[in-house]
């Protein structure tokens, strides 16, 4: 069933007439153009598709578009603020923690969500929190890395 | 990727734009200084396809440097992490003294770059290297004496600084590359070998760099195939068989309404369904009923290997010496295995995708591919233009390891695309990734081997079955040996009842898992400690280096297996490089599940240009090794692919991680060896070696499932009591 659809956008207020069983996924990718979210499995398991829902990981290509009325939706274009990269970004560049960089938005997404829910996560809690994003090319050393420094440094100062 | 766009080869006449001259080429590219070379892969040259682009064919790679002052570099290499868009730049950037963001890499675009074979075999930096280097020297000598004119001074009184020249005597004398470039156009063919800088002159190759595609990745701008959108296009979901080997029987297209936005498309083996939205097009194609006639499942994971020593084609000599029969004479010990490893997928995060335009006579396709030009070719025959009317454009890769050699998708979106008139992206599902995967195939090794009262190894007698000869090759001081290899890694027909193609180190991983399996068995039957018998075994200088310098960061201390402490040791050549391997597991023998918590890996890979690169490249072999040494097997029966997604078929993740070591041996006098695929080539033996050491259990098969485990170690209990 075709419905209109308001929510906030990478910050900015949007609204859409769609076809609210279609999936997230593909709706960032093909109506809004947002193909930072990849396609990686379509059953939710690997991760590369991850948006934050009100700061929450969510595994867009599981998600009827229906639900995210009145919710916010953050993607990898959206997480950079004023030109300024989030912490995040700025550490899995710093710690070269990403190879072909297919599952790097998916990636950097959940460890934003992790670290929003629990700031002084551990690196056993960072590893049990990223456990189900896949990485194929084995960057796994280095995300772990980039996600502690991150939290240091947002610890210190501001938060995305 | 803007400079990509600005060099439009197109004519304005409309005409045929692939007949440039010399003449128009150069001013194609828009002028400047350009020096051609051509790499030192020789293979590589001689398989060029005559007439096949309008680019000269005396060369096969391309520097210019623009009035702009930036330096853009033409190769149809591609970047699919492994960090070539870096470790090219770096030495172009170090050998013409510019600052490496002074550098554009314009990769895998077959209308702006020369022809080229590929991007696999870890050959990129081994080949492309030297000639890349030497293109630079001679592009600076030219600027410098172009310099010359300008200052009106001589050459040996200028030095260069970031992309300035500078006359030594007094600063105020200076020109830029920019404006020495500006309204030139100089085309120079490499003549003679100019001196390159020397080891101690590098000033940015050898030191760390961080990625040139990090920010465009994680701020999600990098576009991989799937990416690309232009006005139009149409996604595609395409009618798959259920089985290898089936053969449709009738489809009913009637519960599908077909509208405007609803393309139903049928053209003899190819049945799509297109629209606007990709997720829109799969639901209208689940009302096509199709059905198929479906083979007889002639083999399965139980009869495979039976069956393809039954059809294994004469083994061909990789390495051989002295004689076998001599070295069995010389034994006081024999030994005899078989060493046996499963299906296992490529598995990139990306799945195979491409999109096509195709225009009257002419197409261009963006691919994710390791064979833009392999594509170019495939495209062309499948829509019968000639290849010069194909342009492929190959965006980021979402990884390959030999998996993205194939271009079926290519062909298949341009198919659409001619069929609809519409540009058309197909991109493969999960589950048609596993279909059409060309696995690492199903491979036997089977070793017999002696050894001496001295305990040296008396002979060696090797036979590989359809992984191929890599990995084969003898690197231990053995006087009779003979190593055979039967069949390739592609298979022949009747082989494998799915494709199988070239699996990062493609062979090297199996032989690799056998050889030093067999080693170690040797050892512990001799109650020698694995290293020191490899160290009495080998007589070649670098590879007892890398592995007393894995010893020393393990903290390595002899002791025969099995210790019970879970200590293991391999060691590999692999595309030039030496490496060695140490690892230590922890096994729960109840449930037979294994834990690797430390890995060291040493490695010797001559000059690295990017030694963090590197580094990143052992962590990632040795992590994605640990899939194929534990869980990671394609399940089937017959053509049926019984994994089909990430559920059951299970790759390394972050709960796996141990602790990584990695040990890059100096070795800058030596030219670059190849550095993605050697440090997987161990895993399979060193963590087999390492159960073994904790248990006294040992294996045979890859992957070492906790299922195979525990019947191994219930056999080892049995032969004790």
């Amino acid at each position: 069933m075709f419905e209109t659809i308001r929510f906030k956008l990478n910050r900015r207020p949007t609204v859409m007439t769609v076809d609210g069983e279609r999936k997230l996924l593909w709706v960032l990718r093909s109506d809004f153009g947002l193909t930072g979210t990849k396609y990686g499995c379509g059953e939710g398991i690997c991760g590369a598709c991850t948006v934050l829902i009100n700061n929450k990981a969510t595994r867009s290509c599981q998600l009827p578009v229906k639900e995210i009325k009145g919710k916010e939706v953050i993607t990898i274009e959206g997480l950079a603020r004023d030109g300024r990269l989030h912490p995040l970004q700025k550490a899995f560049m710093d710690h070269d923690a990403l190879q072909c960089g297919f599952c790097t938005p998916g990636m950097i997404l959940t460890a934003c969500s992790l670290l929003f829910e629990k700031p002084n996560s551990t690196e056993a809690e960072i590893i049990q929190g990223m456990n189900d994003n896949l990485c194929r090319c084995g960057a796994h050393v280095r995300i772990v890395q980039a996600i502690q420094s991150a939290a240091q440094e947002m610890k210190g100062g501001r938060k995305g | 990727m803007k400079e990509e766009q600005s060099f439009d080869l197109e004519r304005k006449d409309g005409g045929n734009r692939f007949h440039l001259s010399r003449r128009e080429f150069l001013k194609a590219v828009g002028g400047g200084i350009i020096i051609f070379f051509s790499t030192g892969d020789l293979t590589a040259q001689e398989r060029r396809p005559p007439g096949y682009q309008d680019l000269p064919t005396d060369f096969n790679a391309f520097l210019r440097i623009g009035a702009d002052g930036r330096v853009t570099c033409f190769t149809g290499k591609i970047e699919m992490g492994q960090g070539i868009i870096t470790s090219l730049a770096q030495m172009l950037a170090d050998e013409l003294d510019v600052p490496l963001d002074a550098i554009n890499m314009i990769m895998g675009n077959t209308d702006l770059c020369p022809w080229d074979m590929g991007t696999f075999g870890s050959r990129t930096t081994r080949f492309f290297g030297p000639p890349l280097r030497e293109a630079a020297a001679e592009a600076k000598a030219i600027l410098i004496q172009l310099a010359s004119e300008h200052l009106h001074l001589n050459e040996s009184q200028l030095t260069v600084k970031e992309g300035v020249v500078v006359d030594k005597n007094n600063n105020e004398n200076r020109v830029t590359y920019a404006d020495l470039a500006k309204g030139k156009s100089i085309e120079k063919h490499l003549p003679t070998k100019p001196s390159l800088k020397t080891i101690s002159e590098f000033s940015i190759v050898g030191k760390p760099a961080l990625r040139k595609d990090a920010l465009e990745k994680v701020t999600g701008k990098a576009k991989y195939a799937g990416d690309i959108r232009i006005p139009g296009m149409l996604y595609a979901k395409i009618l798959r068989p259920p089985v290898h080997g089936a053969k449709l029987k009738s489809v009913d297209t009637s519960a599908l309404q077909e509208d405007k936005e609803i393309k139903l498309v049928q053209e003899r083996d190819l049945i799509a369904v297109l629209h606007l939205y990709p997720d829109v097009a799969e639901r209208a194609f689940a009302k096509i009923d199709a059905k198929f006639d479906l083979p007889e499942a002639k083999v399965n994971p139980k009869t495979i290997f039976k069956h393809l020593l039954s059809v294994a084609p004469e083994g061909e000599v990789v390495t051989q010496g002295g004689d076998i029969r001599e070295g069995e004479r010389l034994a006081r010990e024999d030994f005899e295995a078989t060493y046996l490893n499963y299906y296992v997928a490529h598995a990139t995060i990306e799945t195979h995708t491409a999109l096509a335009k195709v225009e009257k006579d002419r197409v261009t396709v963006w691919a994710s591919t390791q064979r833009p030009f392999g594509a170019k070719e495939e495209v062309a025959q499948a829509l019968g233009i000639p290849p010069r009317n194909v342009q492929v454009i190959t965006p980021f890769v979402g990884a390959g390891f030999g998996g993205k050699s194939q271009n079926r998708q290519a062909v298949e979106a341009a198919r659409l695309s001619k069929l609809t008139g519409r540009p058309v992206q197909v991109t493969w599902s999960r589950e048609e990734e596993f279909f059409y995967d060309t696995f690492r195939p199903a491979a036997i090794v089977k070793i017999r081997s002696g050894v001496t009262e001295a305990n040296q190894i008396a002979y060696w007698d090797f036979d590989v079955y359809f992984a191929g000869p890599r990995g084969a090759e003898q690197f231990y001081d053995i006087s009779h040996h003979r190593e055979l290899s039967h069949g390739h890694y592609t298979g022949i027909p009747g082989a494998h009842p799915f494709g199988t193609g070239p699996w990062r180190a493609p062979g090297s991983n199996t032989n690799t898992f056998a050889k030093e399996s067999q080693i170690d068995i040797m050892a512990a039957k001799l109650k020698m400690d694995p290293l020191e018998f490899r160290l009495k075994n080998l007589n070649d200088q670098r590879m007892i280096k890398v592995l007393k310098a894995a010893a020393e960061k393990f903290g390595w201390g002899a002791s025969p297996a099995p210790s019970g402490r879970g200590f293991g040791v391999a060691c590999a050549t692999d595309v030039g490089a030496y490496v060695a391997t140490m690892a230590e597991v922890e096994v729960d023998q109840e449930s037979g599940k294994v834990r690797v918590k430390r890995i060291v890996c040493a490695q010797d890979m001559g000059l690295a240009i990017n030694p963090e690169g590197a580094k990143i490249q052992i962590e990632g072999g040795l992590m994605m090794g640990l899939g194929y040494t534990l869980t990671e097997e394609v399940r089937f029966n017959g053509g049926k692919i019984l994994d089909r997604n990430f559920d059951t078929y299970e790759i390394p993740r972050f709960s796996w991680l141990p602790k990584i070591e990695t040990v890059l041996i100096e070795n800058s006098e030596i030219p670059p060896a190849g550095g993605g695929e050697p440090p997987i080539v161990c895993m399979g033996g060193v963590i087999a070696n390492a159960i073994f050491d904790a248990t006294g259990a040992r294996l045979f098969e890859l992957p070492m499932t906790p299922e195979r485990i525990k019947n191994a170690l219930a056999e080892t209990k049995a032969k004790k009591d």
